[in-house]
């Protein structure tokens, strides 16, 4: 019996799946098992499919893999879709009494447990609650015990009043029941509880966390998919710490409103997807050439044009490097796991205010809308640290005016970085402009100021590269001749692949990289490497052009473009043959 | 403090570079004394100016500024003031600026009804590129890119922030030095967003919507006995196509900004030394 379980449910949209599936992985939090889930898999047929898959053990799980062992099928289609990662036992629950399902044929080998969902749920107080029936079903088949079920169904009904909350309860034991009674079998399974406290959030949340926790205080957005879960996380909750969201009329609008209260003095940030990056890529210059502290979250998703809205990629690489018209110092941030997302979105408010330049974060679909556990520990807000940069108040601001008493918003330093007044200091009065300015602030076509304005921007991101730490994540062998490097959502996936290729006698040293700009210097992990792999979910490679261009040497590319993210047994063979090439 | 400040005390040392006879010297004089007048001072008040020559606005006045991006200062003047909402907030742009290319962001600013300030420098023309037609230009003013008219009917601003939900319209001549004033700071002193279309005529490349065209054919609200409460007299007014008006042709004495609405209140430029108190709760949530 492997040490992970491997669950669906599928249907079709409108089915319930997402809140019922994620009802599951609360239920098995709760009872103190690691969880991963997924939703962002292809359809091999047609659009309309969905499914929530997850995947739960007690060690921590950081990826998907191409096995599933019970499996809630609402459709047939849901069967067909997933052929490929069902195997001999797994066990298929469906309600043989929905037309659709009644000829329904349980491949060779699997087991088919036929439970009468609708007819239990209505017997339970109604028809909506069918799949909870199943819940129960899969929590018997699982020998998981029921009352960590009962506790996800207080989480998710509580706040609509007991009787919806043991209608719930009552419906999951009719659906235990049934297979307890009618079916005689051992299934093998066997999901131990743990005394361990777990959280189960996805990307999004955390990002919208990791905002809350660094100070922001403004957000304005347009709501798209897959960064919505932001927006949504930060309203009614932000307020609460004194802070707000203005849903704008479109992305234009929206990173203007967070430049203006940034502009006030705010920690303040957007979050969208490809998209919005475009129609906001306008202001992405003004914000860096007015030196405005900005967090420009992207959420990214499959491309070109609306290309597949709810499917994974990597593909907004290069705009987040080089969008935008004129060279636009800049930071870009990648966090490479949940925890990370949080995490980064801290630090990307103090790089935003400490050198006054726009930093993209970027997480891609995965990361965004998978959920996984963790110990609370990985989120103490006591390691929270905030650094604001060289803001001046009423009493130091005479250091930074001129012999006529103006103060300088863009005064010529050594760091590059100049003094920072909000709006309401006294004597602080300037003006800010996407014109090339001198140190007041004022229009200046002087080819000597520009230079110097041009210099001492830059110089702010080389200040940041020398001060901050843009170091990697590092798993597997130090001293292996193989290196692989990836971005974003696909370290999961990599790091469970290491254990793979190792049982399979291939060693690699893995860098996960964090940071798109600046950039760690690889030029020495590249020397102690014969071969180096770059794994990304684009198809031209943009990150392994960037690779190539700072160490000036070839790497091989394992690429994924088909929507569906890197799984671990999938992507441990792709580098063994991209290896072995 | 207030009781110091002069209008003069807005103006940077900065010589404005606009062409002599523009219309927007008036527009700028007019728009300092109202803040003067209503208490303001350059140290609390923010400017946040569109691109054209109206957009220079920013440099010429002394105050926290922003001079952006052609079309979307009305959404940085929301966030200014949402974020801090002591500060004295007025837009400042052209009608290119604003009915053109920031249309969009002027209908939802009007309903947004945010409190601050939007004065529109309307030469009916563009005159930072050189004269070409602008949403406000007659159908058949002939520039260089419609030689034969724009052959389109201009917008009537008025009439779009009225559909919009608007709760002050007011409209006012550069020239007239007093009234325009006055007018101006009647849209600060409203409690909400307060909307000036500004005539502000382009002596270089409009010749027909001149200073003369003006004097000869405005009237004055206030003189006609018209009363900015009155919903329908502000719709016949706003519809009338053949009227040239100076005024406030539209308030809703019930307005309620945005942020009070919100309970948006506070100064958001104060932050923690570290998470927020009761940052822990948003992680246990999660359990
Ligand atoms: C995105 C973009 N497109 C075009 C321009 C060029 N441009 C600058 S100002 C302007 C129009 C100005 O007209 P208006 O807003 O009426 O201002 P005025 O100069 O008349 O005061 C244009 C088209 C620009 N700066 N940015
Ligand atoms: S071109 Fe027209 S609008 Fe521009 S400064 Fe000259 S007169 Fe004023
Ligand atoms: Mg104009």
């Amino acid at each position: 019996m492997p040490a992970d379980f491997n669950w669906a449910i599928g249907g079709e949209a409108g089915d319930g799946i997402d809140s019922t599936g994620k009802i599951f992985a609360q239920a098995l939090s709760r009872a103190g098992r690691h969880v991963f889930t997924s939703k962002d898999f292809a359809s091999r047929i047609r659009g309309g499919y969905t499914a929530y898959k997850v995947r739960t053990a007690v060690d921590p799980v950081q990826s998907v893999v191409d096995r599933l062992d019970v499996l809630i099928a609402l459709t047939p289609r849901t069967i067909e879709e997933n052929l490929d990662e069902l195997h001999e036992g797994s066990v298929i629950i469906y309600d043989g009494e929905r037309t659709t399902m009644e000829d329904v044929e349980i491949p060779e080998g699997m087991i088919g447990l036929e439970v009468p969902l609708k007819r239990l749920a209505e017997e339970a107080g109604g028809a909506i609650m069918r799949n909870v029936v199943a819940l129960g079903a899969a929590c018997e088949v699982a020998e998981f015990p029921i009352e960590n079920l009962d506790s996800a169904l207080e989480k998710r009904f509580g706040s609509k009043g007991q009787q919806l909350v043991d209608n719930n309860k009552e419906a999951a034991r009719k659906g235990q029941d049934y297979v307890g009674d009618e079916y005689d079998h051992d299934f093998d399974y066997d999901l131990e509880t743990t005394d361990e406290d777990y959280v189960l959030l996805n990307g999004d949340e955390a990002i919208g966390m990791g905002a809350i926790a660094a100070g922001c205080k403004f957000y304005a957005g347009y709501p798209i998919t897959p960064a919505t879960d932001v927006m949504e996380y930060l309203t009614g909750r932000i307020q609460n710490f004194g802070g707000h969201v203005v849903q704008a009329e479109d992305e234009l609008s929206a990173i203007n409103l967070a430049l203006g209260a940034a502009r006030a003095g705010a920690r303040s940030m957007t979050a969208t997807s490809g998209p919005g990056i475009d129609l906001m890529t306008e202001t992405f210059g003004l914000v860096a050439t007015s030196e405005t502290p900005l967090v420009i979250c992207d959420v990214m998703r499959s491309g070109p044009s609306t290309g597949m809205p709810t499917k994974q990629e990597q593909g907004d690489l290069d705009m987040l490097l080089y969008g935008g018209h004129g060279e636009i110092p800049r930071f870009v941030l990648a966090p490479t796991t949940i925890s990370e997302c949080f995490w980064k979105t801290v630090e990307a408010f103090n790089l935003a205010e400490k050198y006054q330049t726009p930093v993209y974060l970027t997480a891609d679909l995965s990361l965004a809308v998978t959920e996984q556990t963790f110990s609370p520990e990985e989120f103490d807000m006591d390691e929270v640290e905030i650094d604001r940069g060289k803001v001046v108040d009423d009493d130091t601001i005479s250091e930074w005016q001129n012999e006529k008493g103006q103060f300088q918003p863009h005064a010529l330093t050594d760091d590059g970085v100049s003094p920072r007044a909000f709006p309401g200091t006294g004597e602080g009065a300037h003006m800010s402009t996407g014109l090339e300015h001198d140190e007041l602030g004022r229009r200046t076509e002087d080819t000597e100021m520009r230079i110097e304005q041009v210099d001492k921007r830059n110089r702010k991101v080389e200040t940041a590269r020398n001060e901050e730490d843009w170091s990697p994540r590092e798993f597997g062998d130090p001293d292996s001749d193989n290196l692989v490097i990836s971005w974003g959502s696909n370290e999961g996936a990599m790091v469970e692949a290491i254990d793979l290729l190792e049982e399979d006698g291939v060693d690699v040293r893995f860098l996960s990289i964090p940071y798109m700009f600046p950039r760690f210097d690889l030029n020495e992990a590249f020397e102690n490497a014969d071969e180096v792999v770059v794994v990304e979910c684009n198809a031209t490679g943009q990150f392994a052009d960037v690779v190539e261009h700072d160490t000036l040497t070839r790497v091989k590319r394992v690429n994924k473009y088909n929507g569906v993210r890197f799984k671990a047994d999938e992507l441990a063979e792709d580098i063994k043959q991209t290896l072995e090439a | 403090m207030s009781s110091e400040i002069r209008f003069t005390d807005f103006k940077s040392d900065k010589q404005p570079t606009w062409c002599p006879g523009c219309g927007d010297f008036g527009t700028m004089n007019g728009m300092m004394k109202a803040l003067a007048n209503t208490g303001n001072d350059p140290d609390n008040t923010f400017v946040v100016a569109g691109i054209g020559c109206s957009g220079k606005i920013g440099t010429y006045m002394h105050s926290y500024a922003l001079h952006g991006v052609h079309g979307r200062a009305l959404p940085v003047g929301a966030g200014v003031k949402l974020a801090n909402p002591d500060l004295e907030v007025m837009v400042a742009g052209g009608d290119g600026d604003g009915y053109s290319i920031g249309a969009g962001h002027f209908v939802h600013a009007v309903r947004r009804n945010v409190d601050m300030t939007y004065v529109v420098m309307d030469n009916r023309i563009y005159g930072l590129t050189k004269g070409q037609a602008s949403p406000t230009s007659r159908e058949d003013f002939e520039t260089s890119t419609t030689p034969d008219g724009p052959q389109q009917p201009p917008v009537n601003p008025m009439a779009l922030a009225l559909a919009s939900g608007a709760t002050f319209i007011a409209q006012s001549f550069s020239t007239d030095a007093q009234r325009h004033a006055e007018i101006v700071q009647k849209a600060i002193e409203h409690d909400g967003f307060g909307f000036v279309n500004v005539f502000s005529p382009c002596v270089t490349f409009n010749d027909v919507d001149t200073y003369d065209y003006f004097r000869d054919s405005l009237v004055d609200l206030a003189e006609e006995g018209h009363d900015p409460t009155d919903y329908d007299a502000a719709k016949d007014a706003i519809l009338d196509a053949d009227k040239e008006f100076q005024g406030v042709v539209w308030q809703n004495e019930e307005s309620v900004p945005y942020g009070e609405k919100h309970g948006v209140t506070e100064n958001m430029s104060d932050v923690d030394e570290g998470a927020p108190e009761g940052a822990m709760d948003l992680v246990r949530e999660f359990y």
